[in-house]
């Protein structure tokens, strides 16, 4: 890596950072009054305790050229210095990354969940879910077989989200629902936490290149039209289908297109980035209204946007990775397997298909499993009361919104 | 002495402190409150999901005054805040023991 390459790392670190009180802020809206703080909480905590745990193991676990987990060689950096600024700003940059993965979570448990459950879930969460995965795809088996995963499709976004599928089932439904609705208590913030996450995600995306290059430059502009085109599909959808063009259809729209083009921003080029955003953004759209169906209480749907998301532009990798724009060469080179459209066979969507599919057991099962010991051992619910009085005053003794006279 | 309660759409709160003021009425007080009457809720739509918003916002006005003013207070707040729609609110008018101006010490008219 030279200067401009760590430089653009180093900021592309800092960009992702911000995601999480973004995604904190998006949640946070969506949430109610009494429990915005608790949701605020949730996500600020990943952002206290993940990074001391990324450089103490994490990110050595899931480094190294093992097919399923890393080793220990460098725990709490060691070996790592200043002398090797490349590997220090990826390191850092990775553990961003870390850190807003569980954080996805909170938005399924909203409401409901103990804060002293959820400071167990989010480290063991990481270490025994988030790690593994990401080593798969990233450099482990996975990502051997041919599989694609560009900044965290698979790894993050569809294993996040089908965790929090797992999560809630343990967990249950939040009393009242689906008879008491719980509409959004600002629409304002969610729109400011929507602005931050599609500015952070310009990190997360267009930094996964590793360097200041054409790859990072193609992975930005596809970020910038798949959220825009997720946006409009949305937006569009629900006028004609509900009447009515909303905020928070513009807001869950974005954030569908950002999730759908994290895996395939730096194979896809043209108009491939416009057609992932408008697919995510009509499926997802469809895919929030399956909680309800199927008797999940996903809270804000982490599921329907950030698993369905996730999935639907990991899959459509497939079909877009497109090597015309990386020099053919260089493409297959690297061992990357062409997308359909572009003259290649169905191995890259079987591929596709089997990282996904594994990441999904894994993630479910260990997910429900860690749920489980949880709910047995220190418990996961809050009690009736704290329920209905809000969790922001019971847990952290805090109101976010002091009405009237001061 | 009486006491007159409005409720009313929050956007004729203007219309109706300048057709008192004009009127010559020297005090009012208003508070933000929620509420339904025949009206109804209406609904809001977050993610295809339609929820029933039962309390709707309106504005609770609440002036004091002696018995002659009644009348003519009562017409020209209903004159002022009506806008033909359901969902006008109402007016009531209850009867005040009795008025203290806290500063002065005065009661009753005197107070008002």
């Amino acid at each position: 890596m030279d200067s401009g390459d760590v430089a653009w790392v180093l900021v592309s670190a800092a960009l992702v950072l911000f995601m999480t009180p973004g995604l904190a802020f998006f949640y946070g809206g969506m949430d109610r009054t009494r429990n915005v703080l608790n949701m605020l909480m949730m996500n600020f905590y990943c952002v206290l305790v993940i990074p001391i745990l990324w450089v103490l193991v994490g990110y050595t676990l899931s480094s190294g050229t093992n097919d399923f987990i890393g080793n220990l060689d460098g725990f709490m950096l060691k070996g790592i210095g200043a002398g090797d600024g490349g590997t220090l700003a990826t390191i850092a940059y990775l553990g961003m990354f870390a850190a807003i993965t569980p954080a996805l979570i909170s938005g399924a448990v909203a409401d409901r969940m103990t804060f002293k459950a959820w400071a167990i879930f989010v480290p063991v969460w990481s270490l025994l879910v988030y790690v593994p995965v990401f080593k798969w795809v990233f450099g482990g088996w996975l990502g051997q077989r041919g599989s694609l995963d560009f900044a965290g499709g698979t790894a993050i976004h569809v294993n996040a989200g089908i965790a929090a599928l797992a999560a809630v089932m343990v967990l249950g439904k939040r009393r009242g629902w689906p008879h008491e609705g719980h509409p959004p208590h600002s629409m304002p913030l969610v729109m400011i936490g929507t602005g931050i996450l599609w500015f952070g995600w310009f990190g997360f995306n267009a930094g996964s290149a590793g360097f200041a290059n054409g790859q990072a430059a193609q992975a930005f502009m596809n970020t910038f039209l798949a959220a825009a085109a997720a946006g409009a599909a949305w937006v569009f959808v629900e006028w004609k289908r509900d009447g009515h063009p909303t905020n928070l259809g513009a807001a869950s729209g974005i954030v569908a297109g950002l999730v759908a083009i994290t895996p395939a921003a730096g194979y896809v080029s043209g108009a491939g980035p416009i057609w992932i955003g408008l697919i995510a953004g009509v499926v997802c759209c469809y895919a929030v209204r399956l909680k309800t169906r199927f008797g999940f209480d996903d809270a804000l749907d982490v599921v329907g946007v950030h698993f369905v998301g996730g999935l639907v532009g990991s899959l459509l990798i497939g079909f877009f990775a497109n090597p015309a724009f990386f020099d053919d060469e260089s493409f297959i080179a690297h061992g990357f397997m062409k997308g359909i459209f572009y003259g290649g066979s169905p191995r890259l969507l079987a591929e596709q298909a089997l990282a996904n599919g594994s990441a999904i057991v894994w993630s479910f099962a260990l997910t429900f499993g860690i749920m489980i010991v949880l709910k047995k051992t220190i418990g996961v619910r809050v009690d009736a009361e704290t329920e209905y009085t809000g969790l922001d005053l019971a847990l952290h003794s805090e109101t976010a919104y002091h009405g009237g006279a001061a | 002495m009486k006491l007159i309660t409005a409720i009313i759409k929050p956007f004729k709160l203007d219309e109706v402190k300048s057709a008192l003021r004009d009127a010559g009425v020297e005090g009012m007080t208003v508070t933000e409150v929620r509420g339904f009457g025949r009206q109804g809720g209406h609904t809001e739509t977050y993610r295809g999901t339609e929820y029933q918003i039962d309390f709707v916002p309106k504005v609770k006005v609440e002036i004091v005054t002696e018995e002659s003013g009644v009348d003519r207070i009562v017409e020209l707040l209903t004159d002022a805040a009506r806008s033909g729609k359901i969902g006008d609110g109402k007016i009531w008018v209850t009867a005040v023991e009795s008025v203290i101006r806290i500063r002065t010490g005065e009661s009753g008219a005197d107070a008002i």
